[in-house]
């Protein structure tokens, strides 16, 4: 129902409004669609309200998802499915059912050390990212500046990732030691009388100096969250230990750590996905190249770059099935707290 | 009930947006099109574009990866078409545009007209059926003005992309003051080019200046420098016969030849005694961008800098380019002086939309009225060489233009192009550039070749 009016609505739209040039003709674009948005959002409440009684309440809650599920399916679901099928027909994703791609994806040597790359990087980063927030809230809990500390390492987050990308790169900038140094890594090397090195192209370093940008941006969401649940945790239980005399490292393990548990698989999962899915970092750092590709980079280079779609749709849908289990974990831990 | 009839408010509100959006559409219907009908008062002959029909009020989008400020002199040279015909063209320059490209056409949202950089990616966008033959008034206007490069616009015996500018890469950048301070003479020979890199060495005993500067960073497309080099190379030792079979894979990718080519250049770019002035060791080329490879030169930090005629526009600006000036460049020398071989690049017109005021525009720029006025309106930084040999040089502003067309209309000389831009896509501007980066950063030879030619597409 909706799509058709969707589709109608569309097809009496003059060319030159969807392709709007000049500034008023964009303005005009932009309350089209949101008066499109008004009109589908008002159709659906006057159908919904034409339902009246107990089956008629299911028929508005079908009609209350029913966009919602379309979108999905139109901008998720298919897409997904069209890419799996991609995946398994050749290098182009044009030929015929072959498991070629993900053969050549655990077998060529490019490519195992992209998904190497990708493990060091799934492994280290939630842990340290979280490790390090966690740490950072418990220092700061009730201290003085609380506020002013947590926002030093909060504004990280502010910050987007290529914008990040580029401030390391500046910190991580080689010149020869005799020269003056406009990076600041190299620059205190130089001041201690140490070589200056070339932190983005020694590999296996290079991957590790990527990783330290990663855990500053991620390091603040664990430290807002987990510093948010260390302060729920009920008073009378933190009195009670302390009356107990318990010390403070046993305070922190069998206290604090089992009450925020919750918070702390959420934060491990969540950048967790986000650290599968990294390609921003990688791809102004380093661009992929002296060995430091991971899985997303990797994926962009092979459908738009060296037009192997097909292999490009493999290394996406290794991504989405490395996701799907921690995203169970996760749905099943919120499932217990619940 | 009463959140019932608030609801029926708020759909009536929506179905009355509906209907005034509706009449507001019908409205700015009427005032599409155009009205300008001009072209009286342009400066070339407009007769062969009035052979497409009226175009006035059409418009022609063009998408290419020319961006500021190399982009504004390159839409001046399209006034005269525009003045003739009418034609508004809508210029769309992008740093993603190899990316980007494939990506437009798949999704059905291909510009009119694509500036190709490379014959390679021709043939990869050609195959999905997208791109439109030349009209036959461009073929006439390619016959008679680029003969030489009809062939790397051409798919399968049908033609689709005239060439558009041109790039000479067989160039060696050097101050001219500098080597006269020293007494260094320009090098006829291959020999004596590594004769003289050499002497810099044994002139600069502490190591602080060396006599190459190099660097192969470029983005996305980091490692094409250090293929220009190999290409270069292997068109001096091997000839142009054997660079051809190379290029369409009629000797695989690692073939001995090749090998020879690639030590050879292995000698000066992995040479710490040669290079990379003002940068460091061999490794510092991966990572040093090639806009700033060759600015080590004004500062005396390094002699030679191989790059194309563009790498003029990334010296600082009040630089004096010229024979006398504070740099200048040199033909890479061949192996001895009886062949000339020049490595070239260029870009093609390629159309995804048959209408006549695309048609119209492709054979504008392939017209030597094009070509004149690129020179024309040229800007301060030059590379404004065309592909098409019967236009005025003398119109050119820079030095270096002028010394490459010379170069590209010299009979005595043999021009092959580019070999990366030819090979296919995956290979051309993928493991060729990731090979040769892997190369400068420690792969040895044999395993480089070896992992380029495993990557050929088979079939």
């Amino acid at each position: 129902m909706t799509s058709h009016v969707l589709v109608g609505v569309a097809g009496a739209i003059p060319e030159p409004l969807l392709r709007a040039q000049s500034v008023a003709g964009k303005f005009f674009l932009m309350f089209f669609a949101i008066a499109l948005f008004a009109v589908v959002f008002g159709l659906v409440l006057l159908i919904a309200s034409l339902f009246k009684g107990k089956t008629g309440e299911r028929f508005q809650g079908v009609l209350f998802a029913g966009p919602a599920v379309l979108l999905l399916a139109v901008g998720l679901m298919y897409p997904a499915i069209l890419t799996i099928i991609q995946s398994f027909r050749g290098k182009s994703g044009e030929g015929s059912f072959s498991v070629e791609n993900y053969q050549q994806m655990f077998t060529e040597p490019e490519l195992l050390l992209v998904l190497r790359n990708t493990a060091i990087w799934v492994i280290l980063v939630p842990f340290i990212a979280t490790g390090v927030g966690l740490v950072y809230a418990i220092l700061i809990d009730r201290a003085r500046g609380e506020a002013f500390s947590k926002a030093l390492i909060f504004l990280p987050m502010a910050i987007s990732m290529v914008g990040a990308s580029i401030i390391w790169k500046f910190v991580y900038q080689y010149k020869q030691t005799s020269r003056p140094q406009i990076g600041l890594l190299n620059a205190i090397l130089k001041a201690l009388g140490f070589e200056t090195q070339q932190f983005l192209i020694n590999a296996p370093l290079n991957t590790f100096m990527l990783i330290i940008v990663m855990v500053w941006i991620q390091a603040g969401f664990a430290m807002t969250v987990l510093s948010a649940a260390i302060k729920a945790i009920p008073d009378e239980i933190l009195e009670a230990a302390k009356l107990d005399g318990v010390q403070a490292f046993k305070m922190f393990r069998f206290i604090t750590l089992p009450s925020i548990r919750p918070a702390l698989v959420v934060v491990i999962t969540t950048i967790g996905i986000g650290t599968l899915k990294v390609f921003d970092i990688v791809r102004t750092m380093t661009g992929g190249q002296f060995d430091t590709s991971v899985v997303a980079n990797e994926f962009y280079n092979q459908s738009f770059r060296y037009d192997a779609g097909g292999l490009g749709a493999a290394l996406a849908v290794l991504l989405f099935v490395l996701v799907i289990p921690i995203v169970v974990y996760n749905i099943f831990q919120m499932r217990k707290e619940a | 009930m009463a959140l019932y009839s608030k609801r029926r408010i708020v759909a009536l509100t929506g179905v009355l947006a509906v209907a005034l959006t509706a009449t507001a559409c019908g409205s700015s219907d009427d005032d599409g099109g155009g009205d300008s009908t001009s072209g009286g008062n342009s400066s070339i002959d407009c007769a062969p574009y009035k052979a497409f029909g009226d175009l006035s009020g059409k418009t022609v989008s063009v998408y290419t990866s020319i961006t500021a400020p190399e982009d504004a002199p390159h839409q001046a040279s399209y006034k005269p078409f525009e003045d003739c015909t009418g034609v508004t063209i809508k210029y769309e320059g992008s740093k993603e545009f190899e990316a980007q490209l494939p990506v437009r056409v798949k999704g059905g949202n291909a510009p009119d007209i694509a500036y190709l950089p490379q014959p390679g990616l021709l043939k990869t966008l050609v195959a999905t059926g997208a791109v439109k033959e030349a009209p036959p008034e461009t073929v006439a206007n390619v016959d008679k003005n680029m003969p030489d490069w009809k062939q790397y616009g051409t798919v399968d015996d049908k033609f689709y992309g005239a060439a558009l500018g041109a790039n000479v890469k067989s160039y060696v950048w050097y101050s001219p003051q500098a080597f006269k301070d020293k007494g260094y003479e320009v090098p006829k020979t291959w020999a004596e080019l590594l004769a003289l890199s050499d002497k810099i060495v044994a002139d600069n005993a502490d190591g602080a200046v060396k006599p190459w500067c190099a660097g192969i960073e470029s983005g996305d497309a980091t490692g094409w420098p250090a293929t220009d080099w190999i290409e270069d190379v292997l068109l001096r030792t091997a000839g142009p016969e054997t660079y051809d079979k190379w290029v369409n894979h009629e000797i695989p990718f690692n073939d001995p030849a090749v090998a020879t080519a690639l030590a050879e250049v292995g000698k000066i770019l992995k040479n710490d005694k040669y290079v990379n002035g003002g940068f460091g060791d061999v490794k510092t080329i991966a990572s040093t961008s090639f806009q700033d490879a060759g600015q080590p030169i004004l500062d005396g930090e390094c002699y030679m800098h191989r790059q194309a005629n563009f790498y003029g526009a990334n010296f600082p600006e009040g630089t004096k380019i010229g024979p006398d000036g504070d740099v200048w460049a040199f033909y890479l020398p061949s192996v001895d002086e009886s062949t000339k071989p020049v490595l070239t690049a260029g870009e093609f017109v390629a159309a995804f939309a048959d209408r006549p005021e695309v048609k119209a525009f492709q054979t504008y720029l392939a017209s030597v009225e094009w070509a004149n006025e690129r020179a024309k309106t040229c800007g301060p930084n030059g590379g404004c060489v065309v592909a098409n040999k019967n236009a005025d040089p003398n119109l050119l502003k820079g030095e270096v233009d002028k010394l490459s067309a010379t170069i590209l209309t010299d009979e005595a000389a043999t021009s092959r192009f580019d070999a990366s831009d030819l090979m296919p896509g995956a290979v051309g501007s993928g493991t060729f550039w990731k090979g040769m980066t892997n190369w400068i950063t420690g792969t040895d030879d044999k395993a480089t070749l070896d992992y380029i030619e495993n990557s050929w597409p088979k079939s």
